[in-house]
């Protein structure tokens, strides 16, 4: 086999797993659009804000530690523990149910029956908000996060690779298990939907306000349940991209890569998240590999957005999003 | 027939009407400086059929939103069997069995008709979040068991043939009898219909009044209507209700109502000289 085609199938390889990390954000962006039609601008934030909380939990960080400080004039920094990753990740899950519930007491329940853009804003503020939260609770410096995944080289693909094409492809360990919890969750979730009666009463809330209040279904239930839902797989993310790239704020900007990849695979699906971010993560980097070299690279910065584009204009609702029949 | 008696009546056709179900005492409701309803009093019998009609505007859509917690009255006590009902959100009102339909049809589009006729017995399904999370123990026979009920229904109602139909697909007529269903499935123990013939063609008016005739006759669910069909009315009723401007004007049997002098000249007009 020619090198060229080997290299290219070790970047579309690596860009299939890229794209799970794009996907498990496309995600929660999907989860809350479906029950709420709400474009929840803060799911990047929720990601950061999770593994901000997750790190601080597991090295007993003082929340607020500056605050605390700089009123009393104390010293605190530490708890001095450091918990087991399984407590510390259970601990953060139980913050973001919390939140969520906070959420749907302090934002949500105020804009009942409200256009959608107004929800909207009140994302983007949240978004805001959580930031400096996040900041003010646990620090503005970059951390790293070490639940014990494993990380580097897997040597059995390497050796595998290299004894059937003579050349060893590099793949991460941390990608691999990436797909596996990416793959995990979306199969959960989609059966939860699809065949329980929450799952059910969350479809009829997305559906029609009205017609599910009048089944008998408490919104402010619902609502707390899919928040809920968003900010668990808003921590797994953060999980996944903290251990990748260290926890830090630019980790909020990974938000606008699942725009692309929610474009893609359409806002309402979703098995579309997941198809949409492998197509988006494979593609730049077989675009970067073939003909970024020709144009002079950083093809990456955007190509997701031009082939979002392309769909905006050939197929507005996605790969996997409902048609929308208007009759008239 | 005396329909007043406390105790309940015999129909001519000898169907055997209870006590009082439901209660309204001097309901008002007002939007603003608007009074959609005027101090309104009726009472719905246990196993009976009453309609709510009267003129554009009367004021009967705003009465079944306050029986079904959509809105709350101002003034006047909603009671219902025999307990008096405090402000409640409409979730909570159809927990207590009270399921309705809506004038313009409030369906899940995206979902199955099978789907949207099974959300009508969530509130009867008692598993817990974390048993369907995990689809464990008690979740997939109480799925089973609440799907038999919905298939039972969905025969009752003879569309069988569109059970998997995305409802979005389906006509006005059809879409009318899969609100009933979801509505049926609940099991109310009184059920409101806003306007269920609105917009159909004879036939299906014709198959709509048997349904829920047969609704009421097999499981004996008390219904509520409103209707514009002055026809369709007199022939389903046991009692009527009339209401123009947000005030009552007549209620009494189907002949009683038609003779009301006040009745006929909200539906005819009159000339104010």
């Amino acid at each position: 086999m020619p090198d060229q085609l080997l290299y290219a199938m070790e970047a579309g390889l690596n860009g299939l797993m890229a794209g799970v990390m794009y996907a498990l954000v496309a995600l929660g962006f999907v989860l809350i659009f479906k029950a709420s039609g709400i474009f929840n601008y803060a799911q990047g934030v929720l990601a950061l804000f999770a593994a901000l909380t997750l790190v601080g939990l597991q090295d007993g960080q003082v929340p607020f530690a500056h605050l605390i400080n700089a009123v009393f004039g104390t010293d605190l920094h530490s708890f001095g523990w450091t918990l087991p990753a399984v407590v510390a990740i259970a601990l953060a899950a139980g913050v973001m149910v919390l939140l969520a519930v906070v959420i749907e007491k302090l934002v949500l329940q105020h804009l009942v029956n409200q256009a959608p853009i107004i929800l909207f804003m009140a994302t983007i503020g949240m978004a805001y908000f959580l930031e400096g939260l996040g900041d003010l609770m646990w620090g503005a410096d970059i951390k790293k996060l070490d639940i014990g995944l494993p990380q580097g080289i897997n040597e059995t693909i390497d050796t595998l690779t290299y004894n059937a094409f003579g050349y060893g492809f590099f793949i991460d360990n941390l990608d691999i298990v990436a797909t596996v919890v990416a793959a995990v969750l979306v199969i959960s979730l989609t059966l939860f939907s699809q065949y329980t009666k929450y799952g059910r009463a969350l479809r009829a809330v997305a559906d029609d306000h009205q017609a599910a209040l009048s089944v008998g279904i408490s919104l402010r239930f619902i609502w707390v349940l899919v928040w809920s839902i968003a900010g668990i797989v808003a921590l797994v993310a953060g999980i996944m991209w903290g251990s990748k790239s260290g926890v830090q704020f630019s980790l909020s900007l990974i938000a606008l890569k699942a725009l692309p990849v929610l474009m893609l695979g359409g806002f309402t699906s979703i098995p579309g998240a997941i198809v949409g971010g492998l197509i988006i993560g494979m593609g730049e980097k077989l675009f970067e590999f073939w003909i970024g070299p020709m144009i002079g690279g950083a093809t990456e910065n955007w190509f997701a957005y031009v082939l979002a584009l392309v769909f905006l204009v050939f197929r507005p609702q996605g790969l996997f999003g409902e048609k929308i029949i208007e009759r008239v | 027939m005396n329909v007043a008696n406390p105790e309940g009546y015999t129909t001519p056709d000898g169907r055997r009407i209870g006590g009082v179900l439901m209660e309204m005492k001097n309901i008002t409701l007002r939007f603003g400086g608007v009074n959609a309803i005027t101090n309104i009093s009726f009472d719905i019998r246990d196993g009976e059929i009453r309609a709510i009609i009267g003129p554009n505007g009367a004021g009967k859509s705003s009465m079944l939103n306050v029986i079904s917690g959509f809105y709350v009255p101002q003034e006047g006590e909603v009671w219902f069997k025999g307990y008096k009902r405090g402000p409640m959100k409409p979730y909570q009102v159809a927990r207590l069995g009270i399921a309705r339909t809506f004038q313009n049809i409030a369906l899940f589009d995206g979902m199955s008709v099978l789907d949207n006729i099974m959300t009508g017995r969530l509130t009867m399904m008692k598993s817990g979040l974390l048993g369907q999370a995990i689809w464990w123990g008690g979740a997939q026979r109480e799925e089973t068991e609440n799907r038999e009920k919905v298939e039972k229904i969905i025969d009752f109602l003879e569309i069988q043939n569109i059970r998997k139909t995305p409802v979005g697909r389906l006509p006005y007529g059809l879409k009318k009898r899969v609100e009933l269903a979801r509505a049926l499935a609940a099991e109310p123990k009184l059920l409101l219909l806003d306007e269920p013939m609105a917009g159909m063609n004879v036939e299906e008016k014709e198959d709509m009044s048997r349904f829920i005739l047969d609704v009421n006759d097999e499981f004996g669910t008390t219904i509520a209507l409103i209707e514009h069909d002055m026809g369709v009315v007199m022939d389903l009723s046991d009692r009527v209700v009339v209401m123009d401007y947000g005030k009552k004007i007549g209620d009494g049997t189907p002949d009683e109502v038609r003779n009301n002098q006040d009745v006929i000249d909200a539906y005819l007009g009159v000339s104010h000289d």
